[in-house]
């Protein structure tokens, strides 16, 4: 990468919102992973997210960032090691205290992962309607509507079903799916993986305005796309071989002399 | 692969089978409530088989009476179709085929359904919002199957001996009031509870495999595809074994309570 692709990086990280908090959202301490006993897709990951902070994790393909975006929302329980999240011991949580701790994530799944027998606004409705049962009807209704507001989705959207609609609105949905609840971690699984350049900067875009008017929000997001985690990321992890090979800010990527680092930085930014 | 590998999966596959159906079942009466699924499953299995349940049976009804009637005549003893039709078809023919019919529509379709979800990421996306996968997707499905299937077993009775009767009365010049008593002296109600019984059994073996195979499916629309053949394979297949020893089983109880087999 030249120098004057690094500078007009570096400029872009400038765009990024300054409402870190002191303290950790999630903490992962030598976590390990063996599904058949014998080989490790995680190999002792060690990582920090910082409260407020919008993380992107990001690395080749099979290096485990799924699997450990899994440990992460305690789906996968760590053949060995330590998960903190917001003060918590996910590894030791009992299966219905993890179920009600689970309520204080957002998730925004690769395909929004929407429910197809449901209008839009069924969708968002949906999380409030199960947690959320000392609610009225017209408030849990009121409480979706102003969700679907914020990722702009409109109003004409709100009665047809996930297949009537385009990606993008179904990212919007999804989003205010995940926003419901008014989580505390939210999580973007490959949230572009698959869109159109103009989409994808449409949901990056999406990404950065829900991180920074939401406050105390901690935003993950796995990505493929390294301009964009660069653009809107505080901090950046990129996983290699199931453990952190590097973890800060992307100016500490771009400047990094690692061997494997500066190849994916360069390449990445060359398909972007 | 070796047998022992064959025999170790197939141990570990039934193992996480009934630890599925163990964990479904005591979830059900966990809150919230699923009363809402229940019905709207009950609507999808029960109501939309009603049709094709009433179909099968007449003519299933008719098929029966005709080759007994044949037989019967034979040896001179048409007068006893009727209550041969009425026992074959509530204790055996009843139970089973509507378990076979309801398996293969409404079974298939619950695999097909939640292997989407699975390969859609929608039973994950339930997961990290905290619901009660279990509780909300497969409870209220196996609920729904025990109650429908004792009730189509029902329709599929009284319609298949509405063909025996239209064949028997109608077609072949049997007497009415000899059919109808001859039936009334045979029939208990023990007989029709038997085949309702059965098809409860039935209802809930189905139910829980072809969920079992939705729920675990991997590998997009080819696993999707294989989770339902095999769910609705395997279900059938188990029915028509499970009938010979819950037969037998029901016999060996009879003969405890010292009633007539």
């Amino acid at each position: 990468m030249d120098d004057k692709s690094i500078d007009s990086s570096l400029e872009k990280t400038s765009n990024r919102s300054n409402k870190i908090e002191a303290g950790n959202a999630i903490e992962m301490k030598n976590v390990q992973k063996t599904f058949d006993g014998k080989e490790f897709v995680l190999k002792g990951i060690d990582l920090n997210v910082r409260k407020g902070s919008l993380t992107a994790i990001i690395g080749f393909s099979g290096t485990g960032k799924s699997v450990m975006l899994k440990h992460i929302l305690g789906l996968f329980r760590p053949t060995s090691g330590e998960i903190n999240i917001l003060g918590k011991d996910v590894v030791k949580m009992e299966k219905d205290d993890l179920t009600k701790f689970r309520q204080r994530f957002g998730v925004l799944f690769q395909s929004a992962a929407l429910f197809d027998d449901m209008t839009v606004l069924e969708n968002v409705c949906f999380p409030l309607f199960e947690h959320r049962r000392d609610y009225s009807h017209d408030k849990v209704l009121k409480i979706a509507e102003e969700k679907l507001v914020q990722v702009g989705l409109e109003k004409k959207h709100y009665q047809k079903l996930p297949s009537q609609i385009s990606g993008g609105m179904q990212k919007r949905t999804g989003l205010a799916r995940a926003l419901a609840l008014d989580p505390e971690i939210l999580i973007y699984d490959e949230p572009t993986t698959g869109l159109d350049p103009i989409l994808t900067e449409m949901v990056d875009n999406l990404i950065l305005d829900t991180h920074r008017h939401r406050e105390g929000l901690t935003s993950i997001m796995v990505s493929h796309d390294l301009a964009a985690a660069f653009r809107i990321a505080d901090f950046v992890a990129m996983l290699d071989g199931g453990k952190v090979l590097l973890y800060g800010t992307p100016e500490d990527f771009y400047r990094s002399e690692i061997e494997l680092v500066k190849r994916f930085v360069s390449k990445g930014m060359k398909t972007s | 692969m070796s047998v022992k590998i064959w025999a170790e999966d197939k141990i570990k596959g039934m193992g996480d089978m009934t630890l599925f159906f163990w964990r479904s079942i005591k979830s059900i009466p966990n809150p919230p409530s699923r009363l809402d699924e229940i019905f709207k499953h009950m609507e999808f299995i029960g109501n939309q088989s009603v049709g094709i349940i009433c179909l099968t049976s007449l003519f299933t009804g008719l098929a029966l009476s005709f080759q007994i009637y044949l037989g019967f005549k034979i040896v001179n003893l048409t007068n006893l179709v009727g209550p041969t039709v009425a026992l074959g078809v509530t204790r055996e023919m009843g139970p089973v085929l509507t378990s076979l019919i309801v398996a293969a529509r409404a079974g298939g379709a619950m695999a097909a359904r939640l292997g989407t979800m699975r390969v859609n990421e929608q039973i994950d996306a339930l997961d990290v919002m905290g619901v009660d996968t279990l509780q909300y997707l497969i409870g209220p499905r196996i609920v729904a199957a025990v109650l429908c299937m004792p009730l189509l077993t029902a329709i599929f009775d009284f319609v298949a001996m509405v063909g025996c009767w239209f064949l028997a009365v109608k077609m072949v010049d049997l007497d009415q009031g000899i059919f109808f008593q001859r039936i009334a002296e045979t029939i208990q109600f023990r007989h029709i509870a038997e085949g309702l019984f059965k098809s409860a059994v039935f209802g809930l073996f189905f139910a829980v495999i072809c969920s079992y195979r939705g729920f675990n499916t991997t590998g997009g629309a080819k696993g999707v595809g294989e989770a339902t053949n095999k769910g609705v394979v395997t279900s059938m297949v188990l029915i028509i074994v499970l009938d010979y020893f819950l037969t037998s089983l029901i016999r060996i109880y009879y003969l405890v309570t010292g009633q007539p087999t």
